[in-house]
Formats: C-alpha cells, sequence, structure tokens
C-alpha cells in the first residue's frame, strides 16, 4: 500500500504545522484586549480588583506570555490539553462532548450536498443550454449568494412556526427522554433543517463543479471512442464519464471538511446546537486560551484525518495516483 | 341563503369580540376564576450561559435565573417592594447599627437532606459574601464576625454601623445562603456543587448539559405549603436572539427574561395574544444608560465641555424613535423605580439646546476650526445591547453637529472592559449602569474616589471630589433612613451639577412570557426569585 505511506509521511510533516499554527493562535489571542477574567467580570457585572487579582493567580494568568505559552506547549507535548476557565473541566472532555453535533451535521450536510450536487451537475450538463440547464444553474446561484443565518431563520419559520413539522432548534428533545431507535430518530429530525441550511451553500458549489468538469470530460478523445464503439449513452456516463468527472468533487469535499468546522458556526447558533463551531467562538468571547486551542488542534487533526481518507477515495477512482507514487 | 349565512356569522363575530372586549376590560378577573394547577415544564430562554451557577458566588441575574430557584436567599422583595423573609424569620438592629440579629425558620432541609441552620448562613457570610462574592466583598468589608449562640440565630457584627435599610435591601441579592457541609472542605471556587447547586429552595437541581439546558424539578419537601406548582423548570440555552423569538414563536420556550430578544421581535410578539410583553416584575432590576466622561483628557476635564456634550444629544427623540415605549427620560443616578431613594427631578438637568451647547464649548475656549471641528474624541461603546449601539451612533451624529469629532472604537466583552477599567484608553465611554435596590450597593462606587484600577463599574475616569466623596462616605454608615434618604439626594444634585458621569435614560429590562403563566411578574426582581408559586394554566 503505497498510499498508505504517502499519507504517512503527510502526516509527519503536518507536525510542525501544528504547532504552528498553534503558537500563532496563542499569540494572536494575546493581541487581543482584556483576558479571560475580564471576560468573567464582564459576565458577572462587576467585582473589585482583589478579587480579580485572586482569579488571575488561579488561572495562572499572572504570569509572563512566554512562560504561558512554554507551560501551555510542554503539556501539549504530555497530550495534556489543559483546564477549560469557562467550563471548569478538562478542555478534553468539553471537545469531546460537541464533537458528535458538528461531525453529524458536517457529514450530513456534506452528504446532502455532494449526493444532490452530482445529481443535479450531471443534469444540468446532459442539458447544456436548455431548460433544465437554467433552472438548475439558476437555483444554484440563489442558494449559493443566499446568507446561511437568513435561509436558517426562513427555514423555521416555515418549517417550525408555520407548519409546525420539525422542531426549531436544540439537538434533542429533552422534555421526552427517549432511548434507542427513538432517540436517533428525534436527534435526526432536529438535525433536518441545520443540515439542509448548510447543505445548500456547499450544494451550489458542487453543482457548478460537476457541470463544469462533467462538461470537459464529455469532450475528451476517449468519450468520442466510447460512442464510436457505439456503446449507449448511460453506459458512457456512468461507465467513463462520471468517474473521471468525480476527481474534482473528491478534491473539494477533502478542503470543505476543514472549512464546514468554522462555517459551522452561523448554523450552530441559528439552530442552538452545541456543536464545536459555537464553541470555539464562546472561547474567543470569553478569552478561554486553552479550549480554543484544544478546538484548532483536535480540528487540525481532523482535516488530515479527512484528507487522508480523500488520497484512498483518490487511488479508488483513479488507479494512476498509487502508480506514480 | 347567502345573506342569512352572512346575517350568523356576523353575528358570531360581534358576540366573540364582546366577549373578548369583557376580558380585556378585566383581565384579573377571568384570573380570579382559576384554581392553581399542579404540573407542567417551564422552558426559559437562557441567553448566556455563566461559569457557575451559585448565586452565593456570583451576583448577577445570569446566575439568579437558574440558581435563585435552587438556593435561597435570607430575605426577598414583596410585590411592594418591601423586604419580606425567606430564609430569615425576624431581623433586629442595635440602635448603634453594629449588629444585627437574624431569626431563622426552623424546620428547613437541604435538598442533600441536612438540616439548615445558622451555621451554614455564618459560613455563607464570612466566607463567600465577605472574600469571593461581587459586590458582596464592598457590602461586608466592615463584617467582623457571625455569632450562632443557637441553631436558628445569627448574629451579624459590624465594626462600622451597617444601616438596617441598606442590609435588607442589598440582601435580596446578595444574601443567597449555601451550605456549609458541601463547602468546607476543599477551594470555594472549585467545587463540584457550583454547577450542581444544592440548595433549600422549590426546586432540585438534575443536569446541566453545557451548551445546551439546564433541568430543575420540584422539591417534594419544600417549607412553603403546596409550593411549587411546577413539575420542572427548563432552560435552554439559546445565543442568537432572533433563534430564541422563533423558539418562543413555535412554543418551544415560555420566557424569556431581562430583554433577550431583539427590539424589533419584542415590539411583534406585544401585539401577540399568545405573548405578554412588559416592563412588569423588573423594577428591581433598572438600569440607566450611561456616558462616561475620562476627565484625565484635558478637554473633558473642564466641566463646561461636559455640559456642553449633554446639551447637545436630543435624548427625548432618541427613546421616542430607538427604544420605544421600553424606556424613559433619566434624571440622575439614581431612578425614579426607586421609591425609596428618588430625589425628583428637581437637580440639575440638561435639556436638548444646540445653540447652549455651542456657547459652552465657545466659552470654555474650543472655538470651531478647519471644517467646523473643535476636537476629536474616542467613544467606546459596550457591547452587551443593540441600544448601547444605537446610542453611540447618535452620539456621535449629534457631536458632529456641534463641532466634536467621534471615532467609535467597538469591542468585544473582555476588551472593553480592559480598555475602560483597566488601561483607561478611552474619552467617552458608554454602557449600563444597573441599579440594585441600594446607592450604596451598585451607585456611589461610580463617583467615589480612590477606587483600585482594573475594578470594573466603579469610578475610573479619574474624577476626584472631596465632596461627593464625604457624601458617600456619610450615607454609606447614615443608620437613620430619613438622613439617608436626604444624604442620597445631596449626592444626587452633587453628581449632577459635576457631571463625571451622565445617566441620561433610564430603561427597565423587558420580559416577555407565555400567556399562559400565573403568579408571574409579582415581585420587582421575578426573573431572579424563586418561582414558588408560578403556575401554567392548561
Amino acid at each position: 500500500m503505497r498510499i498508505l505511506s504517502l499519507a504517512g509521511r503527510r502526516l509527519a510533516a503536518s507536525i510542525p504545522t501544528l504547532f504552528l499554527i498553534l503558537i500563532g493562535v496563542f499569540l494572536l489571542l494575546q493581541l487581543a484586549p482584556g483576558d479571560t477574567v475580564d471576560a468573567m467580570m464582564a459576565q458577572m457585572g462587576g467585582g473589585d480588583a482583589a478579587t480579580a487579582r485572586e482569579l488571575r493567580r488561579f488561572y495562572g494568568l499572572d504570569l509572563s506570555v512566554p512562560m504561558q505559552l512554554a507551560n501551555y506547549l510542554w503539556r501539549l507535548v504530555r497530550l495534556d490539553l489543559g483546564f477549560s476557565a469557562i467550563y471548569g473541566k478538562p478542555v478534553a472532555a468539553v471537545i469531546l462532548e460537541r464533537l458528535p453535533p458538528t461531525l453529524l451535521l458536517m457529514t450530513s450536510a456534506l452528504s446532502f450536498a455532494f449526493f444532490f450536487g452530482l445529481v443535479f451537475g450531471v443534469i444540468a450538463a446532459r442539458g447544456v443550454n436548455r431548460w433544465p440547464d437554467t433552472l438548475i444553474s439558476t437555483v444554484g446561484l440563489i442558494f449559493y449568494a443566499t446568507p446561511s443565518f437568513w435561509f436558517g431563520l426562513m427555514a423555521i419559520v416555515v418549517f417550525s412556526i408555520y407548519l409546525q413539522w420539525l422542531p426549531a432548534g436544540g439537538f434533542e428533545d429533552i422534555g421526552a427522554v427517549s432511548t434507542g431507535i427513538w432517540r436517533v430518530l428525534d436527534i435526526a429530525s432536529h438535525l433536518v433543517l441545520p443540515s439542509l441550511t448548510l447543505g445548500l451553500i456547499f450544494l451550489a458549489i458542487y453543482l457548478r463543479i460537476m457541470r463544469a468538469s462533467m462538461l470537459e470530460v464529455l469532450n475528451l478523445d476517449f468519450v468520442r471512442t466510447a460512442r464510436a464503439k457505439g456503446l449507449d449513452e448511460t453506459r458512457i456516463i456512468t461507465r467513463h464519464v462520471l468517474r473521471n468527472a468525480l476527481l474534482p468533487m473528491v478534491t473539494l469535499i477533502g478542503l470543505q471538511a476543514g472549512t464546514m468546522l468554522g462555517g459551522s458556526v452561523v448554523v450552530e447558533t441559528v439552530f442552538s446546537l452545541p456543536g464545536l463551531g459555537r464553541l470555539a467562538y464562546e472561547s474567543v468571547v470569553q478569552r478561554d486560551l486553552n479550549t480554543l486551542l484544544g478546538i484548532v488542534f483536535v480540528s487540525a487533526l481532523l482535516v488530515i484525518l479527512v484528507n487522508f481518507v480523500t488520497d484512498l477515495l483518490y487511488a479508488r477512482l483513479d488507479p494512476r495516483i498509487t502508480a506514480e507514487g | 341563503m347567502n345573506s342569512s349565512r352572512f346575517e350568523i356569522s356576523r353575528r358570531t363575530a360581534l358576540l366573540t369580540s364582546a366577549a373578548i372586549a369583557a376580558n380585556v376590560v378585566n383581565p384579573l378577573r377571568a384570573f380570579a376564576q382559576e384554581t392553581p394547577r399542579k404540573g407542567g415544564v417551564f422552558n426559559v430562554h437562557y441567553g448566556a450561559e455563566q461559569r457557575q451557577l451559585n448565586p452565593s458566588l456570583q451576583a448577577s441575574t445570569g446566575v439568579y435565573i437558574i440558581g435563585g430557584k435552587i438556593q435561597e436567599n435570607l430575605v426577598d422583595l414583596d410585590a411592594n417592594g418591601q423586604p419580606v423573609g425567606v430564609l430569615a424569620e425576624s431581623w433586629e438592629a442595635t440602635p448603634d447599627g453594629k449588629t444585627v440579629t437574624f431569626k431563622l425558620r426552623k424546620g428547613i432541609t437541604w435538598h442533600d437532606g441536612k438540616p439548615f441552620t445558622s451555621e451554614d448562613v455564618a459560613f455563607t457570610a464570612m466566607n463567600m459574601w465577605k472574600k469571593i462574592l461581587n459586590y458582596g466583598s464592598t457590602l461586608q468589608l466592615f463584617l467582623t464576625a457571625v455569632d450562632t449562640p443557637d441553631p436558628q440565630t445569627a448574629i451579624f457584627r459590624y465594626e462600622r454601623p451597617m444601616p438596617l435599610n441598606l442590609l435588607l435591601r442589598a440582601l435580596p441579592d446578595l444574601g443567597y445562603v449555601s451550605a456549609k457541609h458541601i463547602y468546607e472542605s476543599g477551594d470555594i471556587r472549585q467545587n463540584p456543587a457550583n454547577l450542581a447547586p444544592i440548595g433549600t429552595g422549590p426546586f432540585k437541581f438534575v443536569k446541566y448539559e453545557r451548551g445546551q439546558y439546564i433541568i430543575a424539578e420540584r422539591n417534594a419537601d419544600y417549607w412553603r405549603p403546596n409550593a411549587p406548582y411546577l413539575d420542572r423548570i427548563v432552560w435552554k440555552v439559546i445565543t442568537d436572539r432572533a433563534a430564541a423569538a422563533a423558539q418562543m414563536e413555535a412554543g418551544e420556550l415560555h420566557y424569556s427574561p431581562f430583554s433577550g430578544l431583539t427590539i424589533s421581535d419584542m415590539a411583534r410578539l406585544g401585539k401577540d395574544k399568545r405573548f405578554i410583553v412588559s416592563t412588569k416584575g423588573n423594577e428591581g432590576n433598572a438600569r440607566t444608560n450611561t456616558l462616561e466622561f475620562n476627565v484625565r483628557r484635558k478637554e473633558l476635564a473642564d466641566v463646561k465641555v461636559r455640559r456642553a456634550i449633554a446639551h447637545a444629544i436630543n435624548v427625548p427623540f432618541f427613546i421616542e424613535n430607538f427604544l420605544g415605549d421600553f424606556a424613559k427620560l433619566g434624571t440622575g443616578p439614581i431612578p425614579s423605580t426607586s421609591t425609596d431613594f428618588y430625589p425628583g427631578a428637581n437637580t440639575p438637568q440638561y435639556p436638548y439646546d444646540k445653540a447652549k451647547s455651542a456657547a459652552l464649548l465657545d466659552e470654555a475656549g474650543y472655538k470651531p476650526g478647519a471644517g467646523g471641528t473643535r476636537f476629536s474624541l474616542r467613544l467606546l461603546p459596550a457591547p452587551w445591547g443593540e441600544d448601547i449601539s444605537l446610542w453611540a451612533t447618535f452620539l456621535q451624529q449629534s457631536l458632529g453637529e456641534v463641532g466634536i469629532a467621534i471615532e467609535i472604537v467597538r469591542n468585544d466583552g473582555g476588551g472593553f472592559l480592559k480598555q475602560v477599567y483597566d488601561e483607561h484608553a478611552f474619552d467617552l465611554a458608554t454602557g449600563w449602569h444597573q441599579y440594585r435596590n441600594d446607592p450604596a450597593v451598585s451607585t456611589t462606587v461610580w463617583y467615589r474616589s480612590g477606587q483600585p484600577k482594573g475594578a470594573p463599574w466603579t469610578n475610573q475616569w479619574g474624577w476626584d471630589d472631596a465632596k461627593i466623596d464625604k457624601i458617600i462616605d456619610d450615607a454609606a454608615t447614615e443608620v437613620d433612613p430619613a438622613k439617608r434618604k436626604a444624604l442620597y439626594a445631596d449626592f444626587v444634585r452633587e453628581a449632577n451639577t459635576e457631571l463625571p458621569v451622565w445617566m441620561p435614560i433610564e430603561q427597565i429590562f423587558v420580559t416577555v412570557i407565555t400567556a399562559k403563566a400565573r403568579n408571574h411578574s409579582n415581585t420587582p426582581r421575578w426573573g431572579s426569585s424563586s418561582w414558588h408559586d408560578l403556575w401554567l394554566s392548561a
């Protein structure tokens, strides 16, 4: 498996990058005025200077910046993400709690966008410059141009307030303590609107990419050869064109998995989902450095993982990649 | 055929509207016929999560809205704003004001079954109120000991006189009791009970899912007979105001406290029969919009310039067009909701007068230069609340008209406090002053000199006035209520004359609550109170 060793080497190369990113974020947050104790005072609505001094000592904020950074990196080397000042528990535990909603939201939105982007892209390419193409391209453009918070709020107004079909927010129903399959269905019903909201923008991108790459492949010589051989059109599309046209889509999904972690802040906020995006936002506002760095660390690991899977998929779709190493 | 059907429907319509009108005319009568119903879940909008939930350690509405249902205070306020005993049954102060004795209620137990005694009160007062609680450490600065001769008696001993009416008005917010047996060992700040509070209140803590919800359920052994009515309270964490309004409309929330929705959503829901939108029940949570002058800056050190700035702003216009029914013209640091201390409006005021403003600036020696600009200032608005942001823009435009150029510098919460209250890196700052029932608790620190650097919401403008300082110090230890009131009237007059801080708008927080709720908003700090009598009609 040469592809594995390729991915392994890339993984090793990303470790120094990861450290540089963490140091960068650490220093960047030092530039923001105020620390976690200031944010805490803002929340409490007042307090005296002695309390503030006491709290700074408690959180280790009375140390110099290089000392704090050194402490942090030394803990990280021992795989200790530290203690969260806002949540009062280890950062690793906080992130682990917030990871499932984000991962569920990301996978469902990405699969939704990928699947429908592919289908509509193919339909648009097949009917290029005729009405299906025009319709799909126009709708795609509207999806792409609309801000996701507006989409989310409109979805809530229509499906939760007027039709009362789907819940307006939250991750699961708190009143009814359900288990097993009922809990799965409950969580799924809470994820429909956020996934659609987050997915629509990505759908528009996939649709454009798929359409363009289909059109490109359709004009290549081997397709002409296949047609000349007398293969029927469906077979040409599925066996020859689709497989080649999918490569840019797979590249994109690998890139976007990273974007989505950050991009979901708005959707998580509108739908009150307890995800990583909202956690990251909260930790910036509350100046909770440990949590923020922990999220950067975990997100970087996730992106590396997704890229690894993408590499494997690539090899499956295009055998030349493994051959060339 | 057609016409008769029209007749019927018109008659029905008339009858229905008559019935509605009767209800509107006398809604109280309709409620009085109902008998309180047990049961039900009350869903509450929780806009900003706190780092802990114990009100003995942190005085803020964000903590009371949850912790105040689980833990109880010695004293609360009744419907008329007068102190009424909760854990304390009665109280008595010696004439010198140095000793206050509380008699505690018998037969109360903590949620874990242990009895509540004066030991708990003494422990909480000495270790939490005096040492950790914000505002509490100032209030209890001269508390030397709490004696416990028997389990039902707690005697507070002070080094300097403590006015009884100050203490009783402060204790609803700063008098929550924690259990000694839970907190006596280990670091109080790190105690797991801070996020899973144990109290004597009508509701028991069940679960806290960070970022999602907090649940408390009925305390079956609660000391008040027949209380509470609700089975459960669920606080749902919703940070987005528009999303919270949508959940209100979808029926997934019953209550959004402390102006938690946008001004336009509150106005819209106010027209919907399913909701009640009002300031009632928040009289104890009055706040004023402020304009804070950094007098270290040469121009602002001149009282003429501060007065000129105040005269340049058309406050009634701003209130009418941006804040609507939820605000009114303010008259100084003590708001009109404070029935005990409000001195009236006959203190120096600064009505809108552009000509007078320009004249004052000329007189101070700041003539318009090139382009009509006299000088420029940096304005830092606090990031809590859309009214502050609107107000900052309004100030910028109004002051531009009299030749003061304003640069607005926006920060988030931590950044704002750091720059204004620690680094003093501002010329003008604007935010809220929250009044807490007695000027000595919340207000005089805004004017008293010698505040340590870095203490938020205190005098960080470099203001130093021996006359004001003396009034503040005298009032803080004056035992006679009438003399105290007179001293605070002097204080407001001085504050409005010298104007280190201008407080031109009075606001009361707005409640949005389902029309099904009964016994709500019936005390001046209802959102923070225990909700032992709240119930939901079918």
